[in-house]
């Protein structure tokens, strides 16, 4: 066994093989691995894209919901306020109705009492004249003392 | 002068094809063989350390860069090792799912055991033939056959392990006695024919593993022959049919690691089939 111009032979040839699988060989293969590794990337990237975007959409449903149950709750306030407002207006107006009519009532009353006695006013000068006649037996004379006793009334 | 390089030529053949083989010699006892007549005179208690020795060394580096890509598994996207790991194993995933019809765990992973572990004691015949060996004769070692599957040993021993496996599994699926049965009953379905029966399912049997065996061995030897020979052209002259050679052999090397394992897993989905 001695070393010859063979094995230069060989590490030539060999040179030449590994010269050719560099060149021809592996590219193939790189690119068939690294569009594997491009094809996983990709499926994640999409994968985590969706559960984001159903993150997303989650969110957003939730803060829809919440502004809706927000809203209620704003408009049954509001209705409630309302509820109150009404109540309290109407028990305002039915108040001052009431002192209203108590008022007119009043009025009336007053009314009623003043021309019971401006009735009574005038009833009492006859009532008077009548009692003096009688009392006096004797004819007064109505003119010259009408006036004198209507005099007597109004100061009633 | 002819009749020397001749000789020359011959004896480099010879070199080259040895292997590097310990056992018993009727008279030197448990030793080396020297030459190649020593060799033979061994007999069957000898073993080929080369072919043992690389053999287990490429299983070993099979293992050791499958699990080193297992333990950097991620879930992501995978890195270059882990991409290449998946993708042969996908694509053995796929080779097992279209020819394997029974149900059995182990085919698939038996299957890139086999397909790796061939094409890795395969690929060592694209180092040029009188490296290594050069390197194993300084250290003083004076055969060194690195292919493992040019070792006819190597390639028989595989077949018998899946022999093996097809007769256990014939055994698990159908039972010792179904077995039997179809053995005794196919292709002629009377017992009057049994006889006949037996001897033509045994052989067909047996041809299962030595043509299995020997398709890689006789491939592999048979390229590693011609290496040879290239290498004893003139040295300028050795690139111009060796180059061709090599690259034709990346061909072969994948081919026949496929063959094998395809027809490995046809036998063996053929013994867990019921007929």
């Amino acid at each position: 066994m001695n070393i010859n111009m063979t094995l230069i032979g060989q590490t030539i040839a060999f040179a030449i093989f590994v010269w050719f699988c560099i060149k021809y060989v592996w590219p193939p293969l790189s690119q068939a691995l690294h569009e594997r590794q491009k094809r996983i990337a990709d499926g994640l990237d999409a994968a985590s894209r969706a559960s984001r975007d159903l993150e997303l959409a989650q969110e957003q449903a939730e803060q829809t919901l919440r502004e809706s149950k927000e809203q209620a709750s704003e408009i049954l306030e509001q209705a409630h306020k309302r509820s109150t407002q009404m109540i309290e207006e109407a028990r305002e107006q039915a108040r001052s109705e009431g002192e209203r009519l108590v008022a007119s009532a009043r009025a009336e009353i007053d009314q009623e009492v003043n021309r019971v006695k401006d009735e009574l006013r005038a009833q009492v000068a006859t009532l008077a004249l009548v009692g003096a006649e009688r009392v006096l037996e004797s004819s007064i004379d109505e003119k010259a003392h009408r006036e004198m006793l209507d005099k007597l009334a109004a100061e009633l | 002068m002819a009749a020397d390089n001749e000789m020359t030529a011959i004896y480099y053949i010879q070199h080259h094809l040895q292997n590097l083989t310990f056992g018993k010699h009727p008279e030197n006892g448990w030793s080396l063989a020297s030459t190649s007549q020593e060799a033979v005179e061994m007999g069957f208690w000898a073993i080929h350390l080369d072919t043992m020795g690389w053999s287990i060394a490429m299983g070993a580096l099979f293992i050791w860069v499958f699990r080193k890509a297992g333990r950097m598994a991620t879930t992501g996207v995978p890195g270059g090792l882990q991409n290449a790991a998946e993708m042969v194993i996908e694509f053995i995933e796929n080779l097992t799912r279209s020819t394997f019809h029974g149900k059995n765990p182990m085919i698939a992973p038996l299957a890139l055991t086999l397909f790796i572990w061939i094409l890795l004691m395969n690929s060592l015949k694209l180092i040029p033939v009188d490296y290594v060996p050069e390197m194993f004769g300084r250290l003083g070692v004076e055969y060194m056959k690195i292919v493992p599957t040019t070792d006819v040993n190597a390639t028989l021993g595989m077949a018998l392990g899946v022999f093996l496996l097809i007769i256990y599994s014939s055994c698990r699926v159908k039972g010792v006695a179904g077995f039997g049965k179809e053995l005794a009953l196919t292709p002629f379905n009377t017992w009057l024919l049994a006889p006949f029966n037996l001897i033509l399912e045994i052989v067909g049997l047996l041809v299962k593993p030595i043509s299995l065996g020997l398709r890689l061995f006789g491939s592999m030897f048979a390229g590693e022959v011609i290496f040879i020979l290239i290498a004893l052209l003139p040295f300028w002259a050795i690139w111009m049919l060796d180059v061709p050679w090599a690259i034709f052999h990346i061909l072969i090397v994948s081919l026949q690691a496929f063959i094998f394992t395809t027809l490995s897993i046809v036998y063996l989905s053929a013994a867990h089939e019921h007929h």
